[in-house]
């Protein structure tokens, strides 16, 4: 029963720690400084939930590992994130599609764990969600503003949205310790979100006079441990002092 | 391009808390009232300072000028009846 509950914690954690720490690179070169703030705000959110998430799963585990450990010391292989998350910084316009499908999805996800049978999993859900509200209130925002904006501003965030499109439906796939964790009320079944995600993003593309993709393509694999070239580089630079100065505390 | 020539300027009002006015903190550049007002929670909030924001258009903001303080200002300096210096606040009054 706790392996898969560990497993999720950790998977949970990846899936906000990976991009968190992706989109900290916009800081010192948003577009102007008010958005970089904002940005950045965003990514240390993300970070704030990894660090809970680990923290769970470090005390349920018990084996001596701290929350620290779990992000600074595992290789790529046994990061369990969602490819969405490590994908390259990409232009402005990449992250705000990227940020309104993940933000989408989030707030319906959170919605249901705060109602987790699990009292822990249920308290960071509900700190999570707020959070994550506002997120889509700022990725939505963007997308039309973009989308619906000059003839280069679409032409981007259009560009943007067909480059990430593939990678949503990883989103919604329900792994086999996840199964476990929703029968017994722990987890949300993610693969039932996807009608109304596909509404809620149907509506914001249309405001924001988007083309939806084609759904012809995906790229799975990262709940398996099976990454994009992407994640090595980004980890390698994440936990270059820990792994060179182990232990080192501030 | 420069951002500060595009985006519109605006000024940040904050109450720290509830049965306090709103202060003037800053300003803040963005396209319109709606993302000034989320830039404003992202700049000028994210230390717990507020409960509440506003958000002006600075260029709405009409402001006294340098060469009326004469006669604005000055003919207060003497007149220290209008200041309730003498006045014992109750205890139970915290901000005023």
């Amino acid at each position: 029963m706790s392996q898969p509950l560990i497993d999720y914690c950790i998977a949970q954690g990846d899936d906000a720690l990976i991009f968190g720490q992706r989109m900290t690179e916009w800081c010192y070169s948003a577009p102007f400084l008010e958005e970089d703030l904002a940005l950045a705000n965003v990514a240390l959110d993300l970070i704030g939930r990894a660090q809970m998430f680990y923290q769970y799963a470090a005390e349920l585990a018990d084996d001596g590992r701290s929350a620290d450990d779990i992000a600074f010391l595992r290789d790529a292989r046994s990061y369990t994130n969602l490819l969405i998350n490590e994908l390259p910084r990409g232009d402005f316009g990449f992250s705000m599609a990227r940020f309104l499908l993940v933000d989408t999805f989030n707030v319906l996800y959170l919605e249901q764990l705060v109602d987790s049978s699990d009292a822990r999993v249920a308290a960071i859900a509900a700190k999570a969600i707020k959070e994550s509200r506002y997120h889509l209130r700022r990725s939505r925002d963007w997308v039309v503003r973009l989308g619906d904006g000059t003839q280069e501003s679409h032409q981007r965030m259009q560009q943007g949205l067909d480059e990430v499109w593939g990678y949503h439906k990883e989103l919604f796939i329900v792994t086999d310790g996840e199964r476990e964790l929703i029968a017994s009320g722990i987890a949300v079944d993610r693969e039932a979100l996807y009608n109304g995600w596909s509404e809620q993003i149907d509506a914001v593309l249309a405001e924001a006079t988007l083309q939806r993709p084609e759904d012809g393509w995906k790229v799975v694999g990262g709940r398996d441990g099976i990454h994009t070239e992407h994640l090595g580089h980004m980890l390698s630079e994440m936990q270059y002092l820990q792994r060179s100065y182990p232990g080192v505390e501030w | 391009m420069s951002s500060e020539q595009q985006l519109k300027l605006f000024e940040v009002f904050v109450r720290s808390k509830r049965g306090l006015d709103h202060k003037h903190v800053g300003s803040l550049h963005a396209e319109d009232a709606e993302q000034a007002l989320e830039y404003a929670r992202d700049c000028y909030t994210r230390r717990s300072e507020g409960v509440s924001l506003w958000v002006v258009n600075s260029s709405d903001i009409v402001s006294s000028q340098e060469e009326d303080a004469e006669s604005f200002y000055d003919p207060m300096d003497d007149k220290p009846y209008r200041h309730a210096t003498h006045y014992q606040l109750p205890d139970a009054v915290n901000n005023m």
